[in-house]
């Protein structure tokens, strides 16, 4: 069966939504043309994690540069997942102030694009190609970023386009020596598959290289420290429903990129990958976890914690057990859902308040406790508390590290969590519970929210609950699968 | 082709190669917005020329192909887009501060091209014995000074020639090193380097209307702690 249709419904949804119409024309179309792709890539998901796998489907040999395996069928479900409940939310969210049509066109238009452009991602398996989708990721959401227009939301679109295609610029040198190792160890078909059937051939020397280079590079759109420094600004400033898009899933998708590095790595002498994942991903953990001490703002707070969720995740991959890769799978899973539904919070917060500044926002749950609620549920949610999606998916982790043997690694990064999890829950607790100071100021009850706000708030709470609770079985198989792509 | 013919072309493509690597260090000191866009549009013709030379020497019809997508592109539409989506006043800035002096970013430059000469020896030698010419750590060396322009630099021109001077280190490297790439590939790389001058300039744009400069270097609002 042909994968390569699920790219059309994004495409023909940017240009539906470039027509001038009524206001409820472009959320239709682009939360009708979300829920197909959900629906498609749900379908590709089961048929690929019971053995099955799908290709284009046609003849022309350039069409072997289109594959979906485990791992690239729950990167797509996740992008699907997120991107309809974003869209959903961004009905009410975005008719809130009532921005000129002209704007909204702007907004839909982009945001088809963008989600065009993450699926494209997991889609192909030729190495450059993906490089060049991950550029339009940049490009596509840069406008998004800027929507909003003020200064601040310029600065941090400027800081997010010049860092990330920067980084583009070490990663395509990495992809090109990457395929010049491949020339030199005797060809082959450049995707990732025909990458790690030739990498016993390919010099070292090249492969060590392009690893480092494509690390660095797509390190610095996941945001992996020291190279985060445009994330936080970049995933504050953005409507919340792109925050959430950006944050839950942008950075996962190009982490995809560098984890199928790691079984092409595996076979090259003196590479060292899973040593460089852990020591990059425990950084960024820690460094995360103290920045989140001292934020002020509440949606760079969860800009941070997306920050040390890359590096547990990577942390996960460089354990290099088979039980941790699985672990990381989970985690991408639960990252996804839940920092989704932390910015659909945040963004419930800021619609209720008018202001991202934690130290102004006090006693939320008696002014706007729907918002607080969300909140309260998101920071317990992400900082990974019992029982919900994260703490199964962080313990799972924890579990295969001690199991291998990585005492030192998993001690820290449990360390890091706890850390993570007081400084996300104090901001929190402060901003619901706290009372006001001088308790002059007469509490005026907020705004009711938009219902597709509330709507996807009791949606997106849903998976955060019960992956918590259990994993269905479909996820589990396709989990395994998406793990068995990571076999070393 | 015969042999004193092929060292010919050899030396040529080398002759591309270090005009290549000056023009990256006068992107680093030059003041003047428009002598920038200049420098840039030198490089590409010299990466072109490359490209074509070492099309001749391995007798591939793709590395033409790639002088082609370059002479197209960065010479001829590069200029126009930016003049479309940005406003012209763009090229009349001059930047007074840099970050760093000149004369600091320049040795910092000469450290960074000294440094790509250790690095990309070894990286072609890997390769194998069908490599010539300096492509590679010259190449790096391009990669390196953009990447260098990006941080000293605060005027938003010069910071977008950072950005494809990169590109284009990386793909002088990478006509050496990856012949046959395809040219699907090389096609869709240039689209991409188009899309990034349409949007960084429509971001100028937006900047120079909003804060009233195009010295997006100089934005510094967002950070951690009480404003």
């Amino acid at each position: 069966m042909s994968v390569l249709w699920i790219l059309f419904p994004p495409l023909i949804a940017a240009a539906l939504a470039g027509i001038r119409s009524g206001k409820a024309w472009m959320p239709a179309v682009t939360a009708i043309s979300c829920l197909i792709v959900l629906g498609g890539t749900l379908h590709m998901a089961s048929v690929v994690s019971a053995g099955g796998s799908l290709t284009a489907g046609l003849s022309a040999a350039w069409l072997s540069w289109i594959a979906v395996d485990g791992l690239s069928a729950l990167i797509l479900v996740l992008i699907a997942f997120v991107s309809c409940t974003a869209a959903l939310y961004s009905i009410g969210y975005m008719a809130h102030g009532e921005p000129t049509s002209g704007k909204l066109r702007l907004y839909y238009a982009n945001y088809n694009l963008f989600v065009f452009s993450m699926l494209a991602i997991p889609l192909l398996a030729e190495p450059t190609l993906v490089w060049i989708v991950v550029e339009l990721t940049t490009l596509c959401s840069a406008l998004l970023v800027s929507f909003e227009n003020t200064s601040e939301a310029l600065e941090a679109a400027w800081k997010y386009v010049i860092l990330s295609l920067m980084g583009a610029g070490f990663a395509l040198f990495g992809f090109l020596v990457l395929f010049a190792a491949m020339h030199a160890g005797g060809g082959g078909s450049y995707t990732w598959a025909g990458l790690v059937e030739a990498a016993p051939r390919m010099p070292p020397l090249l492969m060590q290289t392009s690893f480092l280079l494509i690390l660095i590079g797509l390190g610095t759109k996941v945001g992996l420290v020291p190279m985060h420094t445009w994330l936080p600004d970049a995933h504050s400033q953005a409507p919340s429903p792109v925050c959430a898009l950006l944050s839950g899933i942008e950075t996962t998708s190009i982490l995809y990129v560098i984890l199928r590095l790691f079984p092409v790595m595996h076979s090259v002498p003196g590479a060292h990958a899973e040593r460089w994942a852990v020591v990059l991903g425990l950084i960024s953990v820690g460094t995360a976890a103290f920045l989140l001490l001292q934020v002020h703002d509440y949606k760079r707070m969860f800009a941070f914690s997306t920050v040390e969720h890359m590096g547990i995740i990577l942390t996960a991959i460089g354990l290099g057990a088979s039980a941790a890769d699985y672990g990381a799978m989970q985690q991408i899973v639960s990252h996804a859902v839940t920092k989704s539904f932390c910015f659909f919070a945040a963004g419930a917060v800021l619609l209720a308040v008018g202001t991202r500044e934690i130290g102004s926002v006090r006693g939320l749950i008696r002014r706007a406790p729907l918002a607080g609620a969300a909140l309260v549920f998101g920071g317990l949610g992400i900082t990974g508390a019992p029982p919900l999606a994260v703490f199964l998916s962080e313990f799972a982790i924890l579990k295969a590290g001690l199991a291998s043997g990585h005492y030192a690694a998993s001690g820290l990064l449990a360390i890091f969590i706890v850390i993570a999890f007081f400084g996300v829950m104090v901001h929190v607790n402060r901003m619901v519970f706290g009372a006001a100071e001088g308790a002059a100021e007469p509490e005026a009850p907020a705004d009711r929210l938009p219902f597709s706000v509330v709507l996807v708030l009791a949606l997106a709470a849903v998976p955060v609950l019960v992956l918590g609770l259990y994993l269905p079985a479909p996820l589990h198989d396709l989990l395994v699968s998406a793990a068995a792509a990571m076999t070393r | 082709m015969s042999e004193a013919a092929k060292q010919l072309v050899v030396n040529l493509n080398a002759l591309a190669a270090g005009l290549f690597l000056l023009t990256s260090f006068g992107i680093v000191a030059m003041r003047q917005a428009r002598g920038c866009l200049q420098l840039f549009i030198a490089q590409s013709l010299l990466l072109a020329a490359s490209a074509a030379l070492l099309g001749l020497r391995f007798d591939s019809g793709h590395l033409y192909g790639v002088a082609l997508v370059n002479l197209i592109s960065k010479p001829i539409i590069v200029p126009w887009l930016l003049r479309k989506v940005a406003s012209a006043e763009l090229y009349t800035r001059r930047e007074i501060d840099q970050v760093l002096n000149i004369p600091t970013a320049l040795s910092i430059a000469l450290g960074l091209a000294i440094g790509a000469y250790f690095l990309g020896v070894p990286l072609a030698r890997a390769v194998g014995p069908e490599y010539v010419g300096p492509n590679v750590p010259i190449g790096i060396a391009g990669l390196l000074l953009g990447a260098l322009t990006l941080t000293v630099r605060r005027e938003a021109l010069p910071l977008l020639i950072g950005l494809l001077a990169m590109e284009n280190g990386a793909f002088l490297a990478g006509i050496s090193i990856a012949h046959d790439l395809s040219m699907l590939v090389e096609l869709a790389i240039a689209t991409d380097g188009l899309i990034i001058v349409f949007i960084v300039g429509v971001l100028v744009r937006a900047v120079a209307k909003q804060v009233g400069t195009t010295a997006v270097g100089e934005l510094a609002r967002l950070r951690e702690g009480p404003r």
